[in-house]
């Protein structure tokens, strides 16, 4: 039987409706959740004091350094590595076995669990060369982790970038490197942003990896060589060992409200970009 | 009458198709030289060729001469420094997606101008001489993609201009526009010639008819006539002209 296609067009927009509603509500059920267990529980002095008792008592400021910093680094490490493979890939060299074979190597990297990359870097930079559980171990392995999110989304806004505007710079006599910088680049950068926001978001979210490299000291990092602990570790051990569960909800807020400020962030610095060269 | 460009014996293959059989033209200094032809015949191969725009397809063979004042351009490595004295307009406007003012300033700047007064001075005299002034010169800030593609066109025109380059070539620059359009950039390419050589590439025979002072007939790859527009256009030699001059094909 055929239904009438006014009808099968009924039907989708209530199927389309309901699924958007249902992805946008557990969203905010998670949220509400969040909020209404940890809200109580957060003040200045949880945000500014270190913790006591493993957590039981006082605030999260080590932890919440530890995440910046972490965050911080690792982009700071693997923002010019992954783009400037996104860039050696789509402009400086020619499609052949030899690009499939780092296009392989990126998609296979970006497939692999984040605990591999934990084991990898325990072994590696805490074990084999002797670094320890410490900030730069973390980094280092989060560099690794997040560098086929950056390649990837910066090659696809680096090939989204029309083939017209290279011509036109190099008809007006720019270089390849002039040609890249000021033009592929100004325009790719919104989709280059959305790969670096996509990799904080993973690196603020690490855990097993995270422990697994830097550790989970409770100390305030003052140092690349020092330990410490991110506000997703922090929460994990709360919870996991029964610590302080109205602890571990305040973290998580707070975890939640960063990465919100983060994007925030991102998107107004993504729309002067825009606004500039549109 | 000083001959600007030398083209001698050249040819080009892509793959196994000949695009170009083998042109010899001499296209002279200040005046506006026409090239004419159905598409295919080779026309805009040829200025891909003198700009060397045609580093960047893959697959093109080439052989034969291109010269500038007396210099071969076709083994040259420097292809950045020829592309400043060879300013191009394609078929269709390519606006870079910034202000008109920065549109303009994009070659200047590649060449180190970065002093203030002289960029604004290279603006407004490359708006004017590209008829675009009085439309834009309240709005230099504004994108320049928010421009009609006739005024995009005179842009385009004017960022080559700030560029200062010896020889301009147009790529059938007004295929795209309406009639009045197509009228302001023939009467900014008149006045132009004043001060620049210039290759207009069009299959719009009338236009050549009405502002070149040279034109040739290009037809699969060969050149067929070549020679004053007047004479070329009142009296063809060869009977494909005339047939293409006529309408007759094309």
């Amino acid at each position: 039987m055929r239904i009438k296609p006014g009808i099968t067009d009924k039907i989708a927009r209530i199927g389309f409706n309901a699924q958007a509603f249902f992805t946008v509500g557990i969203l905010v059920t998670i949220i509400t959740i969040i909020f209404l267990k940890g809200f109580t529980h957060i003040n200045l002095e949880f945000i500014f004091a270190s913790p006591e008792d493993m957590g039981r008592h006082g605030g999260i400021f080590p932890s919440i350094m530890g995440t910046i910093l972490l965050a911080l680094v690792s982009i700071v490490f693997a923002t010019p590595l992954g783009l400037g493979t996104a860039i050696f890939l789509t402009e400086y060299t020619k499609e052949s076995v030899f690009t499939k074979i780092i296009r392989f190597g990126v998609e296979s990297l970006a497939g692999i669990p984040s605990i591999i990359y934990g084991l990898f870097g325990f072994i590696f930079f805490v074990i084999k060369l002797k670094m320890g559980w410490c900030l730069l171990s973390g980094v280092l392995t989060m560099t690794i982790m997040i560098l086929p999110t950056i390649i990837r989304t910066s090659e696809e806004a680096i090939k989204a970038v029309p083939r017209n505007l290279r011509i036109v710079s190099y008809s007006l006599g720019a270089t390849r490197w002039e040609t890249v910088t000021k033009v592929v680049l100004t325009s790719a950068a919104p989709g280059i942003l959305t790969g670096i926001m996509l990799s904080i978001g993973r690196v603020v979210g690490e855990t097993a990896a995270v422990i697994f490299t830097m550790g989970s000291s409770l100390r305030l990092p003052t140092s690349l060589m020092d330990s410490g602990r991110t506000m997703a570790v922090h929460f994990y051990i709360l919870a996991r060992e029964g610590i302080s569960m109205e602890k571990a909800y305040a973290t998580a807020l707070i975890l939640v409200f960063s990465i919100t400020l983060i994007n925030i962030l991102a998107y107004y610095i993504m729309n002067k970009v825009v606004s500039r060269y549109s | 009458m000083n001959v600007k460009i030398k083209v001698k014996d050249l040819k080009a293959s892509f793959g196994t198709q000949q695009v170009l059989k083998g042109i010899t033209v001499d296209v002279y200094k200040n005046m506006i030289t026409g090239f004419m032809g159905p598409s295919g015949s080779g026309k805009s191969t040829i200025i891909s060729i003198i700009n060397r725009m045609i580093d960047f397809e893959d697959g093109f063979k080439i052989s034969g001469c291109v010269s500038i004042d007396g210099g071969d351009i076709t083994g040259i490595c420097n292809s950045v420094e020829l592309r400043k004295r060879v300013g191009t307009v394609f078929a269709v406007p390519i606006p870079l997606p910034r202000s008109i003012y920065e549109n303009i300033i994009y070659g200047p700047r590649l060449n180190r101008i970065n002093d203030k007064d002289e960029l604004d001075n290279i603006v407004r005299e490359s708006l004017k001489k590209a008829f675009l002034w009085d439309e834009v010169k309240d709005r230099l800030g504004t994108s320049a993609l928010k421009l009609s593609g006739g005024q995009q066109q005179r842009l385009c025109l004017a960022r080559t201009l700030a560029l200062k380059p010896e020889i301009i070539l147009l790529d059938e620059p007004c295929s795209g526009l309406d009639p009045i359009s197509t009228a302001k950039i023939e009467e900014a390419l008149s006045e132009l010639k004043k001060d620049y050589t210039i290759i207009l590439v069009s299959n719009n025979t009338k236009q050549i008819a009405r502002i070149s002072d040279y034109s040739a007939f290009f037809y699969m790859g060969e050149m067929v006539e070549y020679g004053p527009t007047e004479a070329l256009f009142t009296n063809p030699k060869i009977k494909k002209t005339e047939d293409y001059i006529s309408g007759k094909f094309g």
